[in-house]
């Protein structure tokens, strides 16, 4: 310890903290919420960064559940099929029934799978019973996480079935599987007993294959064990992959979102605190210098001046954890129900690392200036400030005076090239806060494009059933809702209601011509046409799609196209991207598709010649012109109305026209966007709000300390007969390059990571994206996006602007 | 007679009710006059400079300058005025770093609006009326310190002020350096400029005012015309 002991070297950092108010404020608010952002985005990424993945690993998840006739194939033989090759682990056979209890008020539950197990843990698939305890004798069961709620807490009882009698079960504990194997869990001997002739026991077992990261790949490990077993005794099958994609599908297309924002903000974060803390000690040189001259030594003047910096940068850090929780708890909420029973919180290493980052950049960027002040000669340090400066950025002042510009204003100009390090910080802050800017307006457009791409029949004003639902006919107050098949939840058409019968009846259909007819008839319709779903197959691909029919011009009611062109005529189709992926097709190519309407199935070849942007049925749907199928009729009739023409009388004079037919009449409300795009808006909308607060007080800090620095110089030209307005005209011009500069910089990469991250988002989603979602700036908003970076900029210089402008000459060159 | 600086009653206090850093205190410039103002420190001089500087503001009494009462102005109007009818030499130059010898000079003249080709020749002029025509290019720092100097009585002189005032002109000069700047302050005297000039320089006084002043806690304890004008 030096001759000056740790008391004069506290007193030199109290001192240091104390007399600079404002940059320790500074410090800590830029280092607060650099701390706090970086929490919010390090808890996205780490939540974002494929949850399903980590707990399926960590359960030893099953790549393949199967589950087999118990009464075709031996439980021997089952483990047998444990050893075929590319099998590299396997649990059961497990006795497994299916089950649809009743809650012990009434409500019954879905089907449940219910599996017999002896534990938790079984080599494969090692649940994580999240809470209450594993059964352990009869009347125990144990339920999936993804039931949980008000009706089956723990200890909530159940009813195997609503048959009198039937057995009672006791919820004893809330089990999570990665590959949702099962819905429910009981003891082996439980499940065997809750079988039935009705209802047999099957066996489950469960697989891990050497290789299962595709869908071709655990086909070809399930088909090893059909072929291991009789013929028929294989009764169904589920891959780990469908539960993967069920699991993440709703959150998959946030993850690129959540990830571009995080990788903001932690860069962000960065170079704020890193900026703020080299440049507060720099401009400490003169001080330091003063130090050394009364006997400090080297170690000490660094110890004191990085400590310096680490007092208020600490506070900052302990205030940013606990805003930073604060923020992302909620956030994190929501995209924990978007994950399903995936468990997300703030994960503790997240609350050790980012402080210690921050702790470790303020440490580093103190360091750097600091050990350069204690290098610095005495002499040289008390110099500092006084002598003249070393000449950088003059070929600036020598351009700037050139301009047909106020002399205030050219001389500000020129001024950030005296500090290129400062300028580029500042510079780097201001774009990144308009990058965030840009790609949270361009995504938040993005989203609500989709949200209005989706179900554009409903965008109708009016909706006519050719069949009304059978309550449309029971006497119901007026804009009660109804729902019609394929139309869309709206108001009806008001009134007493119809009586019952009438020509049609409850669920029958009015004839399309007279449904024509009396749309056309009816004054105020501009447009309608007529639209019938069904099922469908289509050659060559198993499953089912949805088949939508449409009749008339269809075009107001037409998806967003991503390429090609809707359906127009009959013989035509257009389908989603995953329909395209799923079944290897292209535009221009034909498909067989079989629909199977109220006259059997009619098999016609369509054309694809459009692909368009509709997730529902999971992209497996085929829009087509009804003309194609004779059988098929119109059950829905969207219909437009001329400007002016209320929606609700429109409805209640067609609804009496149509309901003594059998009809009905609905009004479509607007019901706004999904809560998942809302959600992922409140999101966009809070981090960039951090974001470009942060930006906004790096640009705050540099110039405090930019002014600081030159307030000798604003002193002079004061005293010269600059005017106030002239002083904060220089110190505001002295960032306007910068913001225009970093919104240059800006605005084109938030452009460019729009267009990276939302095709992503889409991708995730299984879906290309249509132009109306992908290119949603326009060159005004990206003329104001790019003075954005001018006004983050403005904002943060304007406080230290007014200082400089009120601070009074004679003083300002008494301090001189 | 023609006042250029008229001081009536002034009193500057500084924090509180205690003795007043300078005042009471009246006093009148003539136009042409160069007046010193000289005294120890703390004895009021650089307080009455920035007074009628337009710097700082009286606790009590007025100033006027050229006609007009500045101690009601605000401080945009100050800075106009300042500027227009007002040059300043300080100690230690002030000159701007980052600007050119030539830059330096033109500044106030800019910043009153004039674009920078028509204060160019005015410039000119001065620098080559002070002898410093060929740093015109050059940064303050290259220079000597009666250089800047000179430089800095330049910039005091574009907008051709009615008053020019100077706070110890030749302070940080070597001997040789002073004497240039005192004879360049009184050639400027004798072509008719008003100058109010702060030293500790009796010398200087004795050699170059018109009148004298002598400042002792904030008050005229001695106001005697100079030995040529004796």
């Amino acid at each position: 310890m030096s001759r000056l002991g740790t008391g004069a070297l506290a007193r030199v950092i109290r001192a240091g903290v104390g007399r600079r108010r404002v940059q320790t404020l500074v410090v800590a608010v830029a280092t607060m919420m650099a701390v706090a952002a970086a929490v919010v985005a390090g808890s996205l990424m780490v939540a974002a960064s494929a949850p399903f993945d980590h707990a399926f690993a960590h359960q030893h998840g099953a790549h393949l559940a199967a589950q087999f006739d118990a009464s075709a194939v031996g439980e021997a033989e089952l483990r047998d099929t444990g050893e075929l090759p590319g099998v590299t682990a396997s649990a059961g056979p497990f006795p497994s029934v299916a089950l649809q209890p009743v809650g012990a008020d009434g409500p019954a539950l879905p089907t449940l799978t219910v599996v017999g197990r002896p534990g938790p843990e079984a080599g494969v698939d090692d649940l994580d019973l999240r809470a209450g305890r594993w059964p352990t004798k009869p009347g125990e069961i144990v339920l999936s996480t993804s039931f949980a709620g008000p009706a089956t807490l723990l200890g909530t009882t159940l009813r195997a079935s609503d048959e009198p009698g039937s057995q009672t079960l006791t919820v004893v504990g809330l089990a999570a599987s990665s590959g949702r194997t099962a819905d429910a869990w009981a003891t082996p001997e439980q499940v065997r007993a809750l079988g039935s002739a009705d209802n047999p026991v099957t066996l489950q077992m469960l697989y891990r294959f050497a290789a299962a990261a595709t869908d071709g790949q655990v086909a070809a490990g399930r088909g090893e064990i059909a072929e291991a077993v009789p013929e028929g005794a294989l009764l169904g099958s589920q891959s780990y992959l469908d539960a993967k994609r069920a699991a993440e599908g709703n959150a998959a297309p946030t993850i690129p979102f959540l990830m571009a924002f995080g990788a903001l903000g932690i860069a962000m974060s960065v170079i704020i605190v890193g900026s703020v803390v080299s440049g507060a000690v720099g401009t400490n040189l003169r001080r330091i210098g003063i130090l050394k001259a009364l006997g400090f030594t080297p170690g000490e003047v660094v110890r004191a001046y990085v400590a310096q910096a680490l007092i208020p940068a600490a506070f900052g850090v302990a205030l940013g954890v606990g805003l930073g929780n604060l923020m992302a708890v909620p956030l994190l909420d929501d995209t924990e129900e978007a994950y399903g029973d995936t468990s997300l919180s703030v994960a503790w290493w997240v609350d050790l690392l980012v402080p210690a980052a921050a702790l470790l950049v303020v440490v580093a960027a103190a360091l750097v200036p600091a050990l350069r002040a204690g290098r610095l000669p005495t002499v040289e340090a008390i110099a500092v400030g006084r002598a003249p400066r070393s000449g950088r950025g003059r070929w600036a002042h020598r351009l700037a005076g050139r301009l047909p510009l106020p002399r205030a204003v050219t001389y500000g100009l020129a001024s950030p090239f005296a500090h290129p390090v400062r300028a580029v910080a500042m510079l780097l802050a201001v774009a990144f806060g308009t990058v965030t800017a840009t790609f949270a307006v361009g995504l938040t457009t993005s989203l609500n494009e989709v949200g209005r791409a989706q179900d554009p029949e409903e965008r109708a004003a009016v909706t006519v059933l050719a069949a009304a639902p059978p309550e449309a006919h029971g006497p119901r107050p007026p804009a009660e809702a109804t729902e019609g098949g394929g139309g869309g939840p709206g108001g009806s058409a008001g009134g007493a209601g119809g009586s019952a019968g009438g020509a049609g009846g409850p669920g029958t259909a009015v004839e399309p011509a007279r449904v024509r007819a009396a749309i056309e008839s009816q004054q105020g319709t501009a447009s309608y046409y007529g639209m019938t779903q069904g099922e469908a197959t289509v050659a060559g691909s198993s499953g089912r799609v949805e088949l939508v029919l449409y009749e008339g011009d269809s075009e107001s009611g037409a998806y967003a196209m991503i390429s090609g062109h809707w359906p127009g005529q009959a013989g035509e189709a257009a389908v989603p991207t995953r329909f395209l992926e799923r079944t290897g097709t292209r535009l221009g190519d034909t498909i067989e598709v079989g629909y199977e309407g109220p006259e059997g199935t009619e098999t016609r070849t369509l054309r694809i010649v459009g692909e368009l942007f509709d997730t529902s049925n999971d992209g497996m749907r085929v829009h087509a012109a009804l003309g194609a199928f004779t059988t098929a009729q119109p059950e829905v009739y969207p219909v437009e109305l001329d400007p002016g023409v209320s929606p609700n009388e429109y409805a209640e004079a067609l609804a009496a026209v149509l309901r003594p037919l059998g009809g009905d009449v609905t009004v479509n409300a607007d019901e706004g966007l999904e809560d998942t795009i809302l959600i992922l808006d409140a999101m966009a909308g809070l981090l960039t709000l951090m974001l470009v607060s942060v930006a906004g007080l790096g640009v705050l800090n540099s110039v405090v300390l930019d002014t600081r620095e030159r307030v000798h110089d604003l002193g002079v030209c004061k005293a010269l007969g600059m005017t106030p307005r002239q002083t904060v005209l220089l110190v505001l011009s002295s960032v306007a390059v910068i913001g225009v500069l970093g919104g240059l910089a800006g605005v084109p990469a938030g452009f460019a990571l729009h267009h990276y991250v939302v095709p992503v988002m889409g991708h995730a989603a299984g879906t290309n994206l249509p132009a109306s979602v992908l290119d949603v700036y326009g060159a005004l908003p990206l003329t104001c996006l790019g003075l954005g970076g001018v006004l983050i900029a403005l904002l943060g210089a304007t406080l230290p602007a007014g200082r400089a402008a009120r601070a009074r000459t004679g003083t300002v060159l008494r301090t001189e | 007679m023609t006042h250029v600086i008229e001081l009536d009653g002034v009193v500057r206090r500084y924090g509180g009710a205690g003795a007043p850093a300078l005042g009471p205190l009246d006093l009148r410039v003539a136009q042409g006059e160069a007046l010193a103002v000289t005294g120890p420190s703390g004895s009021g001089k650089s307080t009455l400079l920035n007074l009628v500087a337009g710097l700082d503001k009286p606790s009590e009494g007025t100033v006027t300058v050229d006609g007009r009462r500045i101690d009601r102005l605000g401080e945009h109007a100050l800075a106009r005025f300042r500027r227009e009818r007002i040059g300043m030499v300080f100690q230690f130059f002030n000159l701007l770093d980052d600007l050119t010898v030539a830059d330096n000079i033109q500044l106030p003249a800019q910043l009153t609006g004039t674009a920078r080709r028509g204060t160019a020749a005015r410039a000119g002029e001065l620098m080559d009326l002070l002898g410093i025509g060929r740093h015109a290019r050059a940064y303050p720092g290259r220079l000597s310190g009666g250089e800047r100097q000179r430089v800095a009585v330049a910039r005091a002189l574009i907008n051709r002020p009615a008053l020019l005032l100077a706070d110890e002109p030749t302070g940080a000069l070597d001997t040789a350096s002073g004497q240039d700047v005192r004879e360049l302050l009184g050639e400027l005297h004798r072509g008719g400029q008003t100058i109010v000039l702060v030293t500790h320089d009796l010398a200087l006084a004795e050699s170059w005012a018109s009148r004298t002043i002598h400042l002792v806690d904030g008050r005229i304890a001695a106001d005697t015309p100079a030995r040529a004008a004796r």
